[in-house]
């Protein structure tokens, strides 16, 4: 019998993709692991593989269309043989034992509550496979987590214990934060066509940001905290190590020298870094900076690991990388998932200081502005100096007023004296 | 070249041959120096040679009761000698066996203390050896005495295992500082050869880092059979003398001396950090002198990787030996899974045994996790009373919530072999109805392992 490609959930979150590009034309021969399509998630441009070996008998939906997660997409089988549902694009498969994600549906056949069972959990009580942990399985029915959008960290992606953590109350790993870095590449802007509006449906992830960044300014008690700082010895510092890179070194930018800062203050002030987990407060010990990037039509956090054991080098490289990555969506989810703090800077455009949107289940973000010249007060006169306001929005539920202002004050001071961050 | 290797392997012992062995696997070139026998500490002067003369311990013990399972077998008369050269021949055999893996496997054997140098370079002798993609740092530990307290090792009234395992003929009181494992196990041994054993332990109960009822039960036992525990005894001063030692104690806020033929020390192990180029590669220790690595063991140097007992507790052979096989895919590029050090099983194997995994009852307060403590007596167990072997319990710690096994704690005849159940268990995170739902052999001491899970569930049968 032929084998049926579904829709695979290709990240944590995705619910539909849109399948952009077949890569296999109806009889190409495939083998397992080759890539048949290119589909389009709530995040990015991800790859849909061939899980078996033989001919792409049948494709089942065009190009463009959008495709609900465990629908089938397309057969592969032996060369002229017969599938199923020949024609219009199969439903969603109920049940069946089959490789790959499947949608969980209860049968619909009369399926009576399991009635005199003496064992609570262990029996699975969907047909569906998914593989999981049986502690896994049971913290996530807790937690109302499904398990089907959980990426596993087990050995051949089984859901273990700490994905469900990591899943927290939403089902989903961290996301975009809430501001973005870049201007849209390509402004859209509305054509004057005689037509007083005109409706443009959502994409995968504008739908994601709607549903995110509703579900963290709604129950998350945000407030904020606003510093100002003085960067001039940042900026005689950033000169200075980019003269010493020369040309090949690539440069440092503000943005490096604050990610670092940042970093090193949240070693210091653990209490900020931090995952809100609905029954617990999970404190880092590892310091990973998701950095929002602009992108066509949406932002993403690409994440910034052990950044306060990089060099400003390497954060710089790092940081480039993964933005230009993430311009092009090719970032992997592993790459945008787990953050534990964030950083948002919208200083290339001017914004003088803002305000940023916390991304769950982290307990902050510091939203930074433009560096501008200002005249301070200096003894009796008065002097020129580039300052920085920059404005930390805070879980209230994770961090108290004092303790974001203790963490700011550490950031203020390396950043005004970036030798400190060499101790 | 023939002096190049993709991995170099400093230490033949269990971490450091296994990593060898799994590089050789994974297509590498891999070479191992060895200064003295393959197969280290574990295989030549520890696990391996004490597991022989337990053996003897056991089948002394089990004849002087031989007539009540109705064999008549006279007077016991014990030879340590002769169980001694036996435990050498395991000894030996396995060692052989090393060397056998080794050539099958391809793998270069130098013979020699080695030096790190750096740009990935171990020097043996005057010869260099390079190596292209690793060096792996896997040099073990010794025994160490007390030398604050005069109780320097001496070899002859003041003994470490090393000299307890070549013996010829047993002292006729031996006092024993420090009962963890190797302690309890020497205790063992040598109470079964007819010493009089005293076993002193500065921490409050023997076995520490075992559960409390464990460290109890295995007293009693001890007691029982003439072993004197004196725990959370300090001892403030050491006499020693040509043919005998003897130790100033406190414990309990009363002094006392206890005088013995010899003193075995068996009171931590010292890591074999020094004259081994660390330095000069600039390679970090950490506070407590263990080579300092990251999560993928990689010391401070890049290129240089340090598993087994110098990469930090536990030391323990089985954890070596998997940082072995995770560098050696590390370096050929693998991503293995991470080492859930949580789920290091933990043996002693006196008599009776103990084994456990995961936290104790104690840890489990002190955390104030909410559990339950499933129990299950070996003397309500039918395979454990037809061989007379009932003392000891399983005990099962189990989150209220969500049932997962916290921890697992094994007293008893094979309870070596009876973790694993739950270490499995743990690994694929079974709660205690997966444990439960696994039909068990009957009967078996092994049925004790389900009784207790059910009695963390309120549900236990034959209690």
């Amino acid at each position: 019998m032929a084998t049926k490609v579904h829709m695979e959930a290709l990240s944590p979150t995705m619910e539909e993709g849109r399948l952009v590009k077949w890569t296999k034309k109806e009889g190409d021969p495939v083998k397992s692991g080759e890539t048949l399509a290119e589909v389009e998630t709530d995040k990015a441009v991800m790859e849909l593989v061939a899980r078996a070996d033989g001919q792409l008998l049948k494709v089942m939906v065009p190009e463009g269309t959008t495709v609900p997660v465990g629908n089938v997409v397309a057969y592969i089988g032996k060369a002229g043989e017969k599938v199923d549902g020949d024609g219009a694009s199969a439903p969603a498969e109920k049940g069946s034992g089959e490789k790959g994600v499947v949608r969980s549906e209860p049968p619909k056949e009369s399926r009576q509550p399991a009635v005199a069972s003496s064992v609570p959990v262990a029996v699975a009580a969907d047909a569906t496979r998914v593989k999981a942990s049986p502690l896994a399985k049971r913290l996530a029915k807790d937690a109302g987590v499904d398990l089907k959008l959980v990426q596993g960290s087990g050995p051949g992606g089984r859901v273990v214990k700490r994905d469900v953590e990591g899943a927290g109350s939403n089902a989903s790993a961290p996301e975009p934060a809430a501001t973005a870095t870049r201007p849209l590449p390509t402004p859209h802007v509305p054509v004057r066509s005689g037509q007083p509006y005109e409706d443009v449906p959502l994409t995968q992830i504008r739908k994601t940001i709607a549903k995110r960044l509703a579900l963290s300014i709604g129950p998350i008690p945000h407030f904020f905290l606003t510093t100002e700082i003085d960067m001039e010895r940042a900026a005689e510092a950033r000169d200075a190590l980019n003269k010493q890179l020369g040309e090949a070194g690539g440069k440092i930018s503000f943005n490096d020298i604050i990610i670092k800062a940042v970093a090193l203050a949240l070693v210091q002030h653990r209490a900020c870094n931090a995952w809100f987990q609905e029954d617990h407060i999970r404190y880092w010990n590892e310091v990973h900076i998701g950095m929002a990037v602009a992108i066509e039509d949406g932002l993403i956090t690409p994440v910034i690991r052990n950044a306060d054991m990089k060099s400003l080098r390497e954060i710089g490289a790092e940081s480039r990388e993964l933005a230009g990555r993430a311009r092009n969506r090719r970032l992997k989810p592993e790459e945008y998932t787990g953050a534990t703090f964030s950083v948002s800077n919208l200083g290339m455009f001017d914004i003088d200081q803002f305000t940023a949107v916390i991304n769950p289940p982290e307990a902050g973000i510091v939203a930074i502005g433009s560096i501008v010249p200002k005249a301070v007060p200096e003894g009796n006169g008065v002097m020129v100096r580039r300052r920085l306001r920059l404005t930390m929005s805070c879980d209230h539920r994770v961090i108290d007023g004092a303790t974001g202002a203790a963490f700011l004050k550490t950031l203020k001071q390396m950043l005004e004296n970036p030798l400190a961050m060499l101790l | 070249m023939a002096n190049s290797f993709d991995v170099i392997v400093l230490g033949g012992g269990p971490a450091g041959y296994v990593c060898a062995i799994r590089c050789a696997q994974l297509g590498l070139t891999a070479a191992v120096v060895e200064q003295e026998k393959l197969g280290g500490v574990c295989v030549n002067i520890g696990c391996i040679p004490t597991k022989a003369l337990l053996h003897s311990a056991y089948v002394a013990n089990l004849l002087r009761e031989a007539k009540e399972f109705g064999i008549e077998a006279g007077d016991v008369k014990t030879d340590y000698g002769v169980a001694m050269k036996r435990s050498r021949r395991v000894s030996d055999q396995n060692s052989k066996g090393v060397e056998f893996l080794m050539k099958k496997n391809k793998i270069t054997v130098v013979k020699g203390s080695g030096v790190l140098q750096p740009g990935k370079k171990v020097k043996v002798g005057s010869d260099v050896y390079e190596a292209k993609k690793a060096v792996v740092i896997a040099t073990g530990s010794r025994v160490k005495g007390i030398p604050q307290i005069g109780l320097e090792i001496n070899k002859t009234t003041v003994i470490s295992s090393d000299e307890a395992l070549l013996m010829e003929r047993v002292p006729a009181s031996l006092a024993i500082i420090g009962a963890g494992a190797v302690g309890m196990e020497f205790a063992d041994i040598f109470n079964a050869f007819g010493v009089k054993v005293t076993v002193i332990e500065a921490l409050p109960r023997i076995l520490p880092l075992e559960d409390a009822e464990a460290s109890e039960t295995l007293s009693k036992s001890y007691r029982k059979r003439g072993i004197e525990v004196i725990a959370g005894a300090k001892v403030t001063k050491a006499n020693v003398a040509k043919d005998k030692v003897t130790l100033d104690i406190e414990a309990g806020g009363e002094k006392k001396q206890v005088t013995a033929a010899a003193v075995l020390m068996a009171a931590g192990r010292a890591v074999n950090t020094e004259n081994i180029g660390l330095k000069e590669c600039g390679i970090q220790l950490t506070d407590r002198g263990f080579i300092k690595v990251d999560k993928n063991l990689q010391t401070s140097t890049p290129g240089y990787y340090a598993i087994g007992d110098v990469a930090g507790p536990p030391m323990l052979a089985h954890k070596g030996s998997r940082e072995g096989v995770v560098v050696a895919e590390i370096v050929a590029g693998q991503k293995p899974h991470p080492i859930k050090y949580d789920n290091v099983p933990s043996v002693t194997y006196c008599h009776p045994e103990v084994a456990s995994i995961g936290m104790t009852e104690d840890q489990c307060k002190e955390k104030k996790l909410d559990y339950v403590a499933g129990k299950f007596p070996f003397s309500a167990n039918g395979r454990a009373r037809g061989t007379g072997e009932t003392e000891g319990f399983v005990k099962i710690l189990r989150d209220k919530k969500y049932g997962e096994i916290l921890g697992a704690h094994i007293v008893g005849a094979h309870a070596s072999e009876m973790i694993h159940e739950l270490t499995v268990a743990r690994e694929n995170e079974y709660t205690v109805e997966e444990v439960d739902l696994a039909i068990h052999a009957h009967p078996t001491m092994s049925e004790a392992v389900a009784e207790a899970a059910l009695d963390s569930l309120g549900r236990v049968i034959h209690v």
